[in-house]
């Protein structure tokens, strides 16, 4: 067997390293060809890009010509962490955020993948069809369909009527609540899938043992299956977290970031900064703020799942 | 949590032949169960539905009501070349290609990354892995920018090369997860009868992921399709805008308004990629495989 087997690549031929060290350099230069295309639309589009976000929140740049940019330091942070619109939109994305994402579709997508496991097989096919429905549908339709439900006139006060409760013109008085609802619906999908899959995953026979053992159902949920699937609720946790921070489309169809600013997240406030308001360097150290964010949360993703060594 | 995993229970449970009851007296909780997520699903369902019936009702109103007639008529008023066709077509182009330059580039990316191991190899992967997270949203101000300054505003080819790009992380990711399970032994056999990389990668490894790369294509287009803010911020003149754009300025142009041609339009907008889904649902298992890829 030893002298059948491979010997490992990349790390072979080192017994021959006096000759064979610039013919491995070519080697390892030549197995990396295929990676050129990815890279360099990378580099071109995504790199470069976050380049140029880093320099551009240090400027003052403005949409009507690039002659006049000039170099300012750190005004455009320090203006923003006065501005009250920004601390508002911060506020609001933090709300978004944790409201939709990390309580909403975290735990709707958890509760619903442990009660379809106990369901009927038509009831688990109905959930599960409607919930993704809902997620592969474009976005700006998605944002469509929730301004048609919670509008004033809309479906969701309908149902308020018929059952005797109050409703409310929901965009107007509290959109921001509106908005987070429109998200869980429609980003539930994800968190089901990561959880349907993780739940299969769980050992049988460790719930089997537990239900010898005397656990009820709440037990064998919060003491077996939980514990288990805890990484996989932590990643979910991170990629629905990031998901939800950059959402422009859905809020954008639904109330502009309005009535007033009561709506308005950090990607609505960047694209008004920058569009509306021509402010292409503040827009950008907005950017530079939800890129940071972001990128925080990804490290954090990336220690989790932490890869497999080699 | 210690109480439980500590008995050595499961060799028990094959010796003695568990005690049946506990499954059946679940009976009445699994109603319950059913009734909540049936009625989780109304709520899902409300908005999809409001949609359907008001795309073939004459009324205009956001109330969810049946239509006292059927009419085709929204769908004859939205079926014309400004409204559906060119939109539709352009979004078939932009992604259309979009999808082709993302999966050529990460299966061509994934390739290395799953078979050779080098210095390179895990910084790069967690490059990768960390621009997935990255919120694309946030870099659209200074691509924008940068597309100002390369004359590539109001570029398909430019939009479609960036969407290309933002969606390519993610794409070499799951390619690479799909990759690492072609076992290698097959490939070691084509070597030694002399076929070089690409042919390897051609007729050996890319015909036994077939299932991976399917669900990369199909999730990078759906994920494309519904992509609003790219081209929103990079496509300006209306002849150029796709489905996502347009559908977006027909609600805010037209104010006391077309439901109903609206609701058509957004279901013919919504139709690829629902079938799309369901080919991928019917044949693979669909989001299914991809969350289990996805798990930690």
């Amino acid at each position: 067997m030893t002298a059948l087997a491979p010997a490992p690549r990349g790390t072979g031929g080192h017994p021959r390293r006096s000759r064979g060290a610039p013919a491995l350099a070519v080697r390892s230069l030549l197995r990396g060809l295929p990676t050129v295309p990815a890279v360099v639309l990378l580099a071109v589009f995504l790199a470069g890009p976050i380049a140029y976000c880093v320099y551009y929140a240090f400027t003052d740049m403005q949409l009507t010509g690039a002659a006049g940019t000039h170099f300012v330091g750190v005004d455009n942070f320090t203006r923003a962490f006065k501005d009250t619109d920004f601390l508002n939109a911060m506020w609001l994305t933090l709300l978004f955020v944790v409201g939709s994402a990390v309580i909403g579709q975290n735990t709707l997508g958890l509760a619903l993948a442990v009660l379809t496991q106990k369901a009927t097989q038509p009831v688990r096919a109905l959930v599960n069809g409607v919930v993704i429905a809902a997620w592969v549908l474009p976005e700006v339709v998605a944002g469509y369909l929730m301004y048609a439900f919670f509008y004033d006139q809309g479906s969701l006060n309908s149902l308020l009527d018929a059952v005797h409760l109050p409703d409310q013109n929901w965009l107007y008085t509290m959109p921001i609540l509106a908005v987070c609802l429109a998200n869980v619906w429609r980003g539930t999908a994800f968190s089901l899938m990561v959880f349907t899959a993780a739940i299969n995953d769980v050992p049988q026979e460790l719930v089997e043992a537990a239900e010898m053992d005397g656990a009820g159902p709440w037990q064998r949920l919060w003491r077996v299956v939980l514990p288990v699937i805890r990484p996989s609720i932590l990643t979910n946790l991170m990629l629905i977290t990031l998901q939800t921070l950059s959402v422009f489309g859905l809020i954008y169809t639904m109330t502009r970031g309005g009535p007033g600013n009561k709506s308005e997240t950090l990607p609505i406030f960047m694209y008004q900064q920058a569009f509306q308001n021509s402010l292409i360097g503040y827009g950008t150290a907005i950017a530079l703020v939800l890129l940071v964010v972001g990128a925080l949360f990804s490290v954090v993703y990336i220690r989790l799942l932490k890869l497999e060594d080699d | 949590m210690a109480a439980v995993a500590t008995p050595p229970a499961p060799p028990v449970s094959k010796t003695v032949p568990a005690p049946a009851p506990s499954p059946r007296r679940v009976r009445p909780g699994r109603l319950v169960i059913n009734l909540v997520l049936i009625a989780v699903s109304v709520l899902y369902v409300l908005p999809l539905l409001w949609m359907v019936l008001a795309s073939v009702s004459d009324t205009n109103s956001f109330r969810l009501k049946w239509p006292s007639a059927l009419t085709l008529d929204n769908f004859d008023a939205v079926l014309n070349v400004d409204t559906t066709y060119r939109p539709m077509l352009n979004s078939l182009l932009l992604c259309g290609f979009g999808t082709a330059v993302t999966v050529v580039a990460s299966v061509l990316c994934a390739y290395p990354l799953s078979r050779y191991r080098s210095r390179v190899r895990r910084p790069f992967l967690y490059t990768i892995l960390f621009s997935t997270g990255l919120p694309i949203t946030a870099v659209m101000i200074p691509v924008y920018s940068m597309f100002v300054q390369v004359n590539l505003i109001d570029s398909m080819p430019g939009t479609t090369l960036f969407l290309a790009a933002s969606a390519l992380p993610f794409g070499i990711w799951l390619m690479k997860n799909f990759m690492d399970g072609v076992p290698i032994v097959l490939e070691e056999a084509a070597r030694i009868d002399g076929a070089n990389t690409m042919q390897v990668l051609w007729r050996v490894v890319l015909p036994l992921m077939r299932p991976g790369v399917v669900v990369v294509t199909i999730f990078t287009f759906i994920g494309m399709w519904g992509n609003f803010f790219v081209p929103f911020i990079l496509l300006l003149s209306p002849e150029k805008l796709p489905a996502s754009v347009s559908v977006f300025t027909f609600l805010s142009a037209h104010d006391q308004t077309q439901y109903g041609q609206l609701s058509a339009f957004s279901l013919l907008y919504s139709l690829p990629v629902v079938m799309l889904y369901l080919l991928l649902a019917r044949k693979l298992g669909g989001g299914f495989a991809l969350g289990g890829a996805l798990k930690g």
